[in-house]
C-alpha cells in the first residue's frame, strides 16, 4: 500500500487529523498510567496476611463492671470457647490484622536507652496462638507453655518474657545473612528477649499502610486479658457463622455477677474486605475511566471518519473508476488509520512517561513499568482498527458512477 | 440575533442527530465525571466551622526524649496529660480545651430502660470550654462549667441521636445516664451536629460523626473509665498506667481559641517560654519546637483528605479534555459540513464575527444541554458514591455552589470546543464555496 498519497491528503485536513492524534496520545497516556495503577492496586489487595484467614473469627467483649481478676476471667473464657463444637483452637490476642488498632514498639539490640534498630509491629499472643492463627515457622520452635505470661506480668518495670518470634522480614532487617535463632532482643525493659522462632510471614494490623515501614513485625508470649484483648477462634470456614454465634453467647454468660457485651464480633475475611474497599472503589473507578476513555475515543474515529468518507465521496468514486478494488479503498482508510494511530500512540507514550513522572513526584509511586507501553499501545491499534471499520467499509462500498455525479 | 442563533443552532443539531447525541454524550460525561469527583473532594476538603477556623489552634508541644530525635521534626501531634493540664492552670487564651475520644459502654438500664442490652456509644472526655470553642449547638441545656471540672461533677452531655435512642426525643436534662456501672447526670442535649472533617480529633477517622456522650475529662479519671484513639509513649514508663499524670505519654488533643494576630503571638511566645521552662526543670530533652496551627493548615498538615480523591480529580479532568477534543473534532466535521450554507450566507452580507458568533451561540447550546445531562448523571454518580459504607461517603451530597459550578463547566467547556470550529467556520470564504455548487 503507498503510504504517500495518504500523506498528502493529510496534509490538506491538518486540523481534524491533529484532533484525532491528539485524543489517541491523551487517551494512551492516561490508559497506560491507570492501568499501572489498577494492576498495583490489585497486587496491594491481594497481598497474603500469613494467618489462616479464612478459618478465623474475631470477638471482643467489654464488662460492665471491672471484674475482680481479669486474668481468671479470661483464662476461663479462653477454657469455654474451646468447648464451643467445630472450634479447632483458639487464643487471645491484643491486635489482629485489617482491624483499626495497632501497637508499634522499639525493638533494641542492646539493653539501656540507646537508640532502637527498628520499629516493630506488636503482637501479644496467649497459649496457642501460632497455631490458632495458623503461622507458618520457617526456623526454630513455637512458644513452649511455661514461656506464656499474663498481661498483669508484662507490665512490670523489666518483665521476665524469655521468648520472642519475629517474622522473616524482620530477621532479614536485622540479622542479615545470619540466623536469628537465640539473639537477644529489647522491647521491653532489659531482661532480653531470645529469639526463638521466625515465622514466614505476618502482616501488621494496617498492612500497606504509611505507617508500617519496614514491615517488621514480631510477637511476645503475652497473654492480653479481655479486656485489651481479642479472641481469636479457628473453626471450618462453613461453620464460622455458627461459631460466632455460640462464642458471643458464652461470653456474655461466663461472668456472673458481671454484666457484659460484645463489642466485635467478625470473621477476618469480612475484615480483609472492609480494610481494602477503597482500594477495590478505585479499581473500579480506574477501569470505568479506562473504559469511558476508549469509547469515547472510539467513536470520535467513527465520526471523524465517516465525516471523511462524506468528504471524499468524489475522491473515492474517481479511483474506483479509474479501476481501483473495493479492497484497496478499504485498506487505504485503515492504512490512514493506522498512521494517525502511530503517530497518536508515540505522543502518547511520551505523555505517560510525563504523568508517571508527575505521579511519582505527588504520589510517591514507582516508575511505570515499561511493559504497560505496549500494552497501551496494542490497544489503541486495536481500538483504532476496530472503529474505522464501519466508515472504511462505508467508503467501500460506494459505486463508481458517484464521482460523476454532481 | 442570538435567539435566531440559537434557533438556528437548535434546527443544525436536530438535523445531525448522531452527531449530536455523540457530542452531547460526550460532554455530559466528561463533565459528570469532574463534578463527582470535584463534589467529593469539596466536601472532603471544605472548612468545617467557617466563622472560626482562622481563630482555632491546635497546640503541639515537643515532649519527647530525644531517642529518634530529628532537628525541626514535626512534635508528637497530641500533648502529654501533664502538659495540658499546665496549659489549661495558665488559661493563656480566650477559651482552651483539652480532651480525648473513647468508646463507652452504656447500659440503659441505668435510665430505667429495663430489658435494653447495653451498646457501645462514642464518648469524648473534654475540659468545660469544649462547647464553646468548637460552637456545638444545644438543644436543651449547657455544658459544664470549670467548677463541675474541678469537682469532678457526675455530669453528662448526649447527642440528639443518643437522646433519640433513649428517651424518644423528650427533653431528658435531669435523667440518668449510666456509663459501665457509674451513673451520670444529663445537664444538655446537643442539636443535630457533624462537623466534616471531625477536624478537632482525627485520630479516630477524619470523617467520623461526632461522639454521643460528653463528660468532663476530670470525671472520666475519676471514674477509670479509659479512653481510645492514639497513643504515642517514649522513654522508660514510671508507671504503668499510660494515662497517669506522670507518665511520657502524648494522648490529648490541646485546642486554643485567639481571636487577634497579637494574641497569637503572645501564645507562641508563651509556648516556647513554657517549653524552656519544662526543659530547665529537665522534663523536656528536645530544644523547644512548638506548633500552634490554625484548623485548615491543621488539616492539610495532617493529610486529611486521601490523596486518592486528588488523583480522582486529576483523572476525571483528563478524561473531560479528551471529551472535549473528541467534542472538538466532531464540530468541526459538522461545521465543515456545512461550508455551502456559511457561503451563502457571507455572500448576503453577514460579517464574519456573526458568521463566529453563531456558531459559538450553536457550541453553547450544546454546552448547555451537555450541562442538564451531566447534572443528572452526576446526581447518579453521587447517588452511588454515597451507597459506600465509608464514613466519608455520606457527605457527598451536591450544593448550590457545585450545581453552578457544573453548568459554568459545561458551558465554558462546549464554547472552549466551540471556538476552533467556529473559528474554522468564519474563515470560509463565499466565493469558492458559491463556485463549487
Amino acid at each position: 500500500m503507498d503510504v504517500l498519497p495518504i500523506l498528502s491528503t493529510l496534509k490538506r485536513h491538518k486540523t481534524a487529523a491533529g484532533l484525532i492524534v491528539l485524543q489517541i496520545a491523551l487517551t494512551c497516556a492516561i490508559v497506560c498510567n491507570a492501568l499501572f495503577l489498577i494492576f498495583q492496586r490489585i497486587d496491594r489487595i491481594g497481598q497474603p496476611s500469613g494467618i489462616q484467614e479464612d478459618e478465623l473469627v474475631m470477638l471482643q467483649v467489654s464488662g460492665m463492671a471491672r471484674s475482680g481478676n481479669d486474668e481468671a476471667q479470661t483464662l476461663s473464657d479462653l477454657q469455654v470457647l474451646r468447648q464451643i463444637p467445630g472450634v479447632r483452637q483458639v487464643t487471645v490476642v491484643n491486635q489482629v490484622p485489617f482491624a483499626p488498632s495497632s501497637v508499634f514498639s522499639s525493638v533494641r539490640t542492646q539493653p539501656g536507652d540507646g537508640p532502637p534498630a527498628l520499629s516493630a509491629s506488636t503482637y501479644y499472643g496467649g497459649e496457642h496462638v501460632v497455631e490458632t492463627l495458623g503461622l507458618r515457622l520457617v526456623e526454630g520452635r513455637d512458644f513452649q507453655a511455661d514461656e506464656y505470661v499474663g498481661s498483669a506480668a508484662a507490665n512490670e518495670e523489666n518483665p521476665n518474657i524469655p521468648a520472642i518470634l519475629i517474622n522473616t522480614s524482620m530477621a532479614r532487617r536485622l540479622f542479615p545473612g545470619e540466623s536469628p535463632l537465640g539473639k537477644p532482643l529489647y522491647v521491653y525493659g532489659n531482661v532480653p528477649h531470645r529469639i526463638v522462632g521466625v515465622v514466614e510471614r505476618l502482616v501488621s494490623p494496617n498492612p500497606g499502610s504509611q505507617e508500617e515501614s519496614g514491615q517488621s513485625t514480631l510477637i511476645l508470649p503475652i497473654r492480653p486479658s479481655y479486656r485489651g484483648g481479642a479472641f481469636v477462634l479457628r473453626a471450618d470456614p462453613a461453620q464460622r457463622d455458627a461459631v460466632l454465634k455460640a462464642a458471643a453467647d458464652k461470653l456474655l454468660h461466663n461472668s456472673p455477677g458481671v454484666k457484659r457485651l460484645v463489642r466485635e464480633q467478625k470473621r477476618v475475611t469480612d475484615m480483609r474486605s472492609a480494610y481494602y474497599r477503597q482500594d477495590r472503589s478505585m479499581i473500579q473507578l480506574l477501569a470505568g475511566v479506562c473504559v469511558a476513555l476508549l469509547v469515547v475515543t472510539a467513536f470520535g474515529i467513527v465520526g471523524l471518519g465517516s465525516f471523511w468518507v462524506q468528504q471524499r465521496t468524489r475522491m473515492i468514486g474517481t479511483r474506483r473508476a479509474l479501476g481501483a478494488t473495493r479492497g484497496q479503498i478499504l485498506r487505504y482508510f485503515q492504512t490512514e488509520n493506522l498512521l494517525l494511530t502511530t503517530v497518536g500512540i508515540v505522543l502518547g507514550m511520551a505523555g505517560a512517561y510525563g504523568i508517571s513522572l508527575l505521579l511519582m513526584r505527588q504520589y510517591e509511586l514507582p516508575p511505570l513499568p515499561a511493559i504497560y507501553l505496549p500494552v497501551g499501545a496494542v490497544a489503541l491499534w486495536a481500538l483504532g482498527q476496530i472503529a474505522v471499520l464501519a466508515p472504511a467499509r462505508r467508503a467501500a462500498a460506494l459505486p463508481p458512477v458517484v464521482a460523476l455525479r454532481g | 440575533m442570538l435567539t435566531y442563533y440559537f434557533e438556528l443552532g437548535l434546527r443544525s443539531l436536530r438535523a445531525h442527530r448522531g452527531l449530536t447525541v455523540l457530542m452531547l454524550l460526550s460532554i455530559a460525561m466528561g463533565v459528570a465525571a469532574c463534578m463527582t469527583t470535584l463534589t467529593v473532594f469539596h466536601v472532603l476538603s471544605g472548612d468545617p466551622i467557617p466563622e472560626k477556623s482562622a481563630r482555632l489552634f491546635n497546640v503541639q508541644l515537643d515532649a519527647e526524649s530525644m531517642e529518634s530525635y530529628q532537628s525541626g521534626g514535626e512534635p508528637a501531634l497530641q500533648l502529654t496529660r501533664q502538659d495540658a493540664e499546665a496549659l489549661i492552670r495558665d488559661k493563656r487564651g480566650v477559651r482552651q480545651v483539652m480532651m480525648t475520644g473513647a468508646n463507652i459502654a452504656v447500659d440503659p438500664e441505668g435510665s430505667g430502660l429495663s430489658g435494653q442490652a447495653p451498646f457501645f456509644a462514642s464518648a469524648r472526655y473534654a475540659s468545660a470550654d469544649f462547647f464553646a470553642i468548637f460552637e456545638a449547638p444545644f438543644q436543651w441545656g449547657s455544658g459544664w462549667s470549670a467548677s463541675d471540672d474541678a469537682s469532678e461533677a457526675r455530669v453528662v452531655v448526649i447527642s440528639q441521636s443518643l437522646n433519640e435512642r433513649l428517651f424518644g426525643g423528650a427533653d431528658s436534662r435531669g435523667r440518668t445516664l449510666r456509663l459501665r456501672d457509674k451513673d451520670l447526670t444529663i445537664i444538655g442535649v446537643l442539636k443535630a451536629w457533624r462537623p466534616a472533617p471531625h477536624y478537632f480529633d482525627l485520630t479516630l477517622g477524619a470523617y467520623a460523626p461526632p461522639a454521643d456522650v460528653y463528660l468532663p475529662l476530670a470525671t472520666s479519671y475519676a471514674l477509670r473509665l479509659g479512653g481510645s484513639g492514639n497513643m504515642n509513649c517514649w522513654g522508660g514508663n514510671a508507671t504503668a498506667d499510660p494515662r497517669a499524670l506522670g507518665a511520657n505519654c502524648a494522648w490529648l488533643q490541646y485546642w486554643v481559641q485567639l481571636d487577634t494576630e497579637q494574641q497569637r503571638r503572645d501564645y507562641l511566645a508563651y509556648l516556647h517560654q513554657y517549653s524552656d521552662l519544662q526543659r530547665q526543670a529537665g522534663r523536656f530533652e528536645r530544644p523547644s519546637n512548638p506548633r500552634l496551627r490554625p484548623v485548615m493548615e491543621w488539616l492539610s498538615v495532617r493529610k486529611v483528605v486521601p490523596s486518592d480523591f486528588r488523583l480522582q480529580v486529576w483523572l476525571a479532568f483528563g478524561f473531560l479534555v479528551v471529551c472535549l477534543t473528541n467534542t472538538v473534532g466532531l464540530l468541526l466535521a459538522k461545521c465543515l459540513r456545512r461550508s455551502g450554507e456559511i457561503g451563502v450566507r457571507r455572500a448576503l452580507g453577514a460579517p464574519r464575527r456573526q458568521i463566529f458568533l453563531q456558531f459559538l451561540v450553536e457550541a453553547g447550546s450544546l454546552g448547555l444541554a451537555g450541562g442538564l445531562l451531566g447534572l443528572l448523571l452526576t446526581w447518579a454518580a453521587l447517588w452511588i458514591v454515597r451507597m459506600n459504607p465509608a464514613p466519608y461517603a455520606q457527605l457527598a451530597q451536591m450544593d448550590w455552589q457545585m450545581l453552578a459550578t457544573t453548568f459554568v463547566l459545561s458551558l465554558a467547556a462546549s464554547l472552549l470546543a466551540g471556538l476552533l470550529p467556529a473559528w474554522r467556520a468564519c474563515q470560509i470564504t463565499p466565493a469558492l464555496q458559491l463556485k463549487s455548487q
